[in-house]
């Protein structure tokens, strides 16, 4: 078997999964559910950067966003236990269905005007092997982005501090 | 013979060879379970002055067997067949589901918690980079290997906090809530730990973290390895990282996502038969692999002494250190191996000695003592690579004793102001509210002290 025919084979497969997942989340009544949902979309993106070659971009996504905020986010939708919303039979009636589906097609325009059709010939090509290596990520950060990667850190700093001093009311 | 098919498979059919090396650790994972479930209960008893399970295995020949020498007699096998008969036991147990659980999430929650056990073996190099064992590990050498086992560790609370949430039982939430949130806790020390050791590496790559342990001891002893554990900020790293590691396996004494005590049996309170016997796999496979994380990142992978054959041989010429040195090479595996079981039994050592921490001690310990240890460890680590690269070795060296001192200094002047720095089991307060002088106003009043009337 061929290695190409393989990728796609693999890259159709994940997306489905990646597509699935974000449906999922849109879908899906139960809030841990559609969690999950989220989760799994999150991972299945990670890999497809893998396939793309990058490992870095790769394992931030499943780090960042399938590892720490979605344990959060868990946190969150147990302390509001399953609130799954009464079935609403009027929605092709409701008036927020026709206003929210001529905003999403909108939204899709937009999207394919602006992101998608400008990149469509970059598709496709061989990426340089050193390019979004970790040794090269850093790099840029302590050297051409070292003001704004500073700032941003303080930032931080600064939310941290403050969500400490909201939460712990007695010293 | 076999190194030649394997070489010419690598050339051929390298996505054959992928599938083999990736048979191999998950073979050796699975195969190794039940191995270590006897092992920590024959290990335990024996800790603890108790017998432990012996009699199942042990075979009575009758007289008339045909072999003399067996006739009448007794073979003991230690009780070595009792996790085979634990596992048909669990496998013809009446697997109940409760009535009012989340089915689909019930029947997801055991796989992925078993999932990020056997995700985990995909980085790390069981043999040398060169030669056949290069070709057949580790799976898959990627760039940013530490940050793989970081990232795949903390998916291991997913699990957890699924199978507490779908049982639908208070007991089993409260359980899989305190696996996540102890995992959040523990992340943090886990990998700042880790990123000095990156730094000092200058890769992530686990092959290169074992690469740069095989040079020279401090830089100055050519001779001997540079195990990450014998360097004082390498020694550092390593007691955070396996304290780290305990509570992010839920092992003893970090083990209250499942105290008995308090929720039943937590997460896994609804489940039975086979499911539980997931959760518990899981359990020792993730032991396993993390130890195997720790082998790599801290005692020079698969290397048997930190000590530099072929450097004792070009020095000496004695050719026993060239064959000491071919021994190292072709028993890498089994090296490996025995230093995943060493980390094994020194989380049964653990579970023996100490006792259960109670939850604020939990917390304390994790965000007031580890974490900043780590950080200080981390800058540290930081002052010794640029001293090394302005000043040479020594005043590397020279920069990270410096800084060591300094941080020990300021440490000493926080605890005397702060006074905080006393451990929570020596004294205990109790906070309590002073009903006349309002409600924000706080006394504290030390239970040892007799209560005046």
């Amino acid at each position: 078997m061929s290695s190409t025919l393989l990728n796609q084979v693999a890259f159709y497969l994940l997306s489905a999964i990646a597509i699935l997942g974000a449906l999922g989340v849109v879908f899906l009544k139960s809030p841990v559910r559609a969690a999950l949902a989220l989760v799994a979309n999150f991972f299945t993106l990670g890999l497809i950067y893998f396939m793309l070659g990058n490992q870095m971009i790769g394992i931030s996504q499943i780090m960042v966003y399938a590892g720490a905020i979605m344990v959060l986010f868990l946190f969150v939708i147990m302390i509001l236990k399953d609130q799954t919303p009464e079935e609403d039979k009027s929605l092709f009636q409701d008036r927020r269905f026709i206003f929210g589906l001529l905003s999403a097609i909108v939204i899709c325009g937009l999207i394919w005007a602006l992101v998608i059709n400008p990149t469509m010939q970059s598709f496709g090509g061989e990426m340089d092997r050193s390019y979004g290596s970790p040794q090269a990520i850093g790099r840029s950060f302590f050297t051409t982005y070292v003001w704004p990667f500073e700032i941003i850190s303080i930032l931080l700093l600064v939310g941290i501090v403050g969500s400490i001093m909201l939460a712990k009311r007695k010293f | 013979m076999v190194a030649e098919w394997f070489f010419q498979l690598n050339e051929n059919n390298p996505l054959l060879l992928g599938l083999i090396r990736v048979i191999f650790v998950v073979g050796a994972v699975l195969a190794l379970v039940p191995p270590l479930i006897w092992w920590e209960r024959r290990l335990l008893s024996w800790m603890q002055d108790r017998i432990g399970p012996n009699r199942s295995g042990t075979i009575t020949f009758p007289d008339n067997f045909p072999l003399k020498g067996l006739a009448g007699k007794k073979v003991r096998t230690f009780g070595l067949i009792q996790p085979l008969l634990d596992g048909v036991k669990l496998f013809f147990k009446e697997d109940i589901t409760p009535s009012d659980v989340d089915r689909k999430l019930y029947f997801i929650a055991p796989a992925i918690a078993l999932f990020p056990a056997f995700a985990l073996g995909a980085t790390l190099p069981w043999g040398p980079s060169t030669g056949l064992y290069g070709i057949l590990t580790p799976i898959a050498d990627v760039e940013i290997g530490v940050l793989y086992v970081l990232a795949i560790s903390s998916l291991g609370a997913y699990g957890l906090v699924l199978a507490g949430y779908a049982s639908n039982n208070k007991y089993s939430l409260m359980g899989g809530l305190r696996a996540s949130a102890q995992l959040i806790s523990y992340e943090l020390a886990m990998a700042m730990s880790v990123a000095a050791i990156v730094m000092a590496v200058g890769s992530m790559k686990l092959t290169n973290v074992v690469a740069i342990q095989e040079g020279p001891l401090w830089g100055a002893v050519p001779w001997a390895q540079n195990w990450f554990i014998l360097t004082p900020f390498g020694f550092i790293s390593a007691v955070i990282f396996l304290i780290a590691l305990v509570a992010e396996t839920n092992r003893a004494p970090f083990d209250l996502p499942e105290a008995e005590n308090e929720l039943i049996a937590g997460y896994h309170t609804e489940y039975s038969s086979m499911k539980f016997a997931v959760f518990f796999m899981g359990e020792y496979a993730a032991m396993f692999v993390f130890s195997g994380v720790f082998a790599t990142l801290f005692l020079g992978g698969y290397n048997i002494l930190p000590v530099n054959w072929m450097a004792l041989h070009d020095a000496t010429g004695a050719g026993i250190f060239k064959f000491l040195s071919n021994a190292n090479y072709w028993l890498a595996p089994l090296v490996f191996l025995g230093k995943c079981f060493g980390g094994i039994t020194f989380f049964i050592w653990l579970r023996a000695t100490l006792p259960r921490l109670r939850y604020d001690q939990l917390m304390n310990l994790g965000w007031k003592s580890l974490l900043p240890l780590s950080v200080a460890n981390f800058i540290v680590v930081g002052l010794w690579v640029i001293g090394t690269e302005l000043y040479g070795v020594a005043g590397g060296w020279a920069a990270a004793i410096g800084a060591m001192v300094i941080g020990y200094i300021i440490y000493l002047n926080i605890l005397t102001v702060s006074k905080k720095g006393a451990p929570a089991t020596t004294k205990r307060t109790v906070t309590m509210v002073n009903p006349e002088a309002g409600r924000r106003s706080v006394a504290m009043v030390d239970p040892s002290t007799p209560k005046s009337p």
